[in-house]
């Protein structure tokens, strides 16, 4: 019996979590919404057309390297320059990827490799979360998460965007350029759950602006999300505020994190 | 309608793609130790995190260099991840943060 089949929950629970991953799920759908608009205006004002901008936000789904490259084109760098800094940008993803791997590995192997596709930092947080949550990979909550809650909007936001530049020439005055660094920063705060986390999250931080401030932003998101971690790994493991996925209990719904009035794992 | 540059879409998904799949599909991956896992769970704190803080304690100054700057967009992201952690709402932080934003700058505070 493979571990998902023994923590298979029930349909109440199930529906219970599903219900919450929607919830959280709103303040991605702003996010993915609002940045892809922000990708559309930006791809515009840098020469692409309609179908170039929605052809990178369905081909290459992945903003930050996205919004480098719409500034490298309009700025006249090359191809290969750009390609080069999108797979070190997107490296991250291996990490993701490698987290959630464990969970998934009981999926067939054409579903994993269409999952790889649509996995995101958003994706990444909310089906992580709902996955923890249930002690359980939920694949139609995974879909729902990647697809539902940033494919989508994404894209729709971006032929939004490219669309309507001059509607709203400026996306500044309606803070929506907030919208990204927010996410991330409530992403991080909502994994945070644990003594490790927090330090690796503010290692993470420090290192990012030291290297970034010395060598380039990329490269300190690079140093941070690669050395932050190992920063953490060096704090005793006192208290364990979510327990590994092979410690829940059968029921998700009796586990509560301590010193928290919720369970703790919202994004 | 020009489509040249979904040529360079094609090459940005080909690097990118294997970071998201080979995990995924690589059963190799699935046999890490224990501190390779918990490493793994460090990461996603890390690098979100360091993705908000460039993305707003960072600005271009003069001759491109990066430089160090805390302004508004700052406050609104702290005042997000605040949020977040009293609340254990991203929605709510997201729009504080963007309403925080556009009035400040709408006062020309930011």
């Amino acid at each position: 019996m493979t571990f998902d089949q023994a923590r298979v929950p029930d349909a109440g629970t199930l529906r219970a979590a599903r219900r919450r991953l929607l919830v959280d799920m709103l303040g991605i759908v702003a996010s993915a919404a609002g940045f892809g608009v922000v990708f559309g205006l930006t791809a515009r004002a840098n020469g692409f057309s309609p179908i170039e901008a929605l052809a990178f936000s369905v081909i290459v789904f992945a903003g930050a390297s996205q919004f480098i490259a719409a500034g490298m084109i309009g700025a006249g760098f090359g191809w290969l320059a750009v390609v080069v800094l999108t797979g070190l940008v997107n490296a991250r993803h291996l990490l993701y990827a490698a987290a959630l791997g464990p969970w998934l590995r009981d999926r067939p192997r054409r579903e994993r490799a269409l999952m790889a596709h649509v996995l995101t930092d958003e994706s990444f947080a909310l089906s992580l979360v709902h996955f923890r949550r249930l002690g359980f990979a939920d694949r139609r909550g995974y879909w729902l998460a990647a697809i539902g809650g940033v494919f989508i909007p994404w894209n729709l936001a971006t032929v939004v965007g490219v669309l309507g530049g001059q509607v709203v020439p400026d996306p500044r005055v309606f803070g929506l350029d907030i919208v990204f660094p927010a996410a991330m920063a409530g992403l991080a705060v909502g994994l945070a759950t644990g003594r490790r986390e927090v330090v690796a999250g503010v290692a993470a931080v420090g290192l990012a602006l030291v290297v970034g401030l010395a060598v380039d932003p990329r490269a300190g998101v690079l140093a941070g999300g690669f050395l932050g971690p190992l920063v953490g790994l060096l704090v005793p493991r006192r208290d364990r505020a979510i327990p590994e996925a092979d410690e829940l209990p059968a029921d998700p719904a009796s586990f509560r994190v301590p010193n928290r009035s919720d369970d703790g794992l919202a994004p | 309608m020009n489509v040249g540059l979904i040529g360079l879409a094609v090459l940005m998904f080909a690097v990118t793609y294997p970071s998201r799949a080979v995990p995924l599909l690589a059963p190799a991956f699935e046999r890490l130790p224990p501190r390779a896992l918990e490493y793994l769970r460090l990461v996603g704190p890390a690098v979100l995190g360091a993705i908000a803080a460039t993305q707003v304690l960072m600005t271009t100054g003069a001759g491109g260099r990066p430089m160090f700057h805390v302004g508004i967009d700052a406050v609104a992201v702290l005042a997000c991840a605040v949020l977040v952690a009293w609340r254990r709402s991203l929605f709510l932080g997201l729009l504080v943060a963007v309403v925080a934003a556009a009035a400040a700058r709408a006062l020309g505070v930011g």
